[in-house]
């Protein structure tokens, strides 16, 4: 199925957001996530299921003002 | 030293992270400034980089404590949003609340911004709301719930200085008891010690010192104009008049 990651459409077969950032290489990096605008905590990675056409955003620690 | 939620912070200046020429820099402006807090912010790692893991390194190495932003925000969703992935990523719950209102000068939404606050102070942040100088304003934002004000000095990145004064002066009249910090607009030092002359608890600079010539200077610069300002005003500075009053005595002069 076809999903957007950072803005850029993927092409994924994973089922979870967490299998999503192990396929990405994300998953032990510190991240946060957000699913179609809503925050994703990171315990609840496991169970948040993915479907064709969702917008997910993954961020790191960035510098500020 | 100024208070924030309880939290008593080594320095009356705070410093933003961003647009300094390397790590190493920005590093160094810490350490020359002793600056107690560091903001930051959240965003996408580009094409599968590090650049956030190395950056979280640094900031841990500088031993300050972290103030995550939600700059870029323009909406009250997209700030809350943001706001809880920045708590989880740097794992506090203060959170510098920017809502922007205005594309060009970046100016606060004071409508959104009150409305993120009361939906963060109820999900239990501790908000530092971005806001401008006004009194009405400011105290709606304590009414939900914030308990530090961040009033503009200017618009971000513009170096301009303090675009109202009697504006802040008035802030910090209402409010005496609430911390106060002028956060954007600032270009030199002596702003700065205006600022804390004024009776404010901090300044927040990130430009000003990112992009002069050598940053590390500058910071330190900031970080003694704040500090000279805020004596100055617990000294109890001299009200100005309009005519002159002679100051060497006048009593025993010779008549020549």
């Amino acid at each position: 199925m076809k999903i957007i990651v950072n803005g850029k459409e993927v092409e994924t077969n994973k089922k979870t957001l967490a299998e999503l950032l192990d396929e990405l290489g994300q998953g032990n990096a510190r991240v946060a996530t957000a699913v179609n605008e809503a925050f994703v905590p990171a315990k609840a990675r496991m169970t948040q299921n993915l479907f064709a056409g969702d917008r997910i955003e993954i961020v790191t620690p960035r510098q500020g003002g | 030293m100024p208070v924030f939620y309880g939290t008593e912070v080594s320095s009356q200046l705070m410093l933003g992270t961003a647009q300094y020429p390397s790590p190493a820099i920005l590093a160094e402006a810490f350490r020359r400034s002793g600056a107690g807090i560091a903001t930051v912010s959240v965003r996408r790692e580009a094409g599968g980089g590090r650049a956030g893991q190395d950056f979280w390194t640094l900031i841990k190495d500088l031993g300050v404590i972290v103030l995550p932003n939600t700059a870029g925000c323009h909406s009250v969703r997209e700030a809350f949003t943001t706001a809880q992935m920045a708590r989880e990523l740097f794992d506090t719950d203060w959170i510098k609340l920017e809502v922007i209102g205005n594309a060009d000068n970046l100016q606060p939404d004071p409508f959104g911004l009150v409305e993120a606050s009361r939906r963060l102070v109820d999900d239990g942040f501790r908000v530092f709301p971005y806001c401008t100088d006004d009194l009405v304003l400011c105290e709606t934002l304590l009414t939900v719930g914030c308990q530090v004000l961040m009033p503009w000095g200017a618009p971000i990145g513009s170096g301009m200085g303090l675009n109202n004064p009697y504006g802040l002066r008035a802030l910090r009249q209402n409010f005496p008891e609430i911390p106060l910090v002028v956060d954007a607009g600032l270009g030199l030092p002596s702003q700065a010690a205006r600022v804390m002359e004024m009776g404010y608890d901090s300044v927040l600079v990130n430009t000003a010192v990112a992009k002069a010539g050598d940053p590390a200077a500058m910071a330190e610069s900031f970080a003694k104009a704040v500090e000279a300002g805020a004596i100055a005003y617990g000294a109890d500075p001299m009200e100005p008049r309009d005519m002159a009053s002679p100051s060497t005595p006048v009593l025993g002069k010779a008549f020549l």
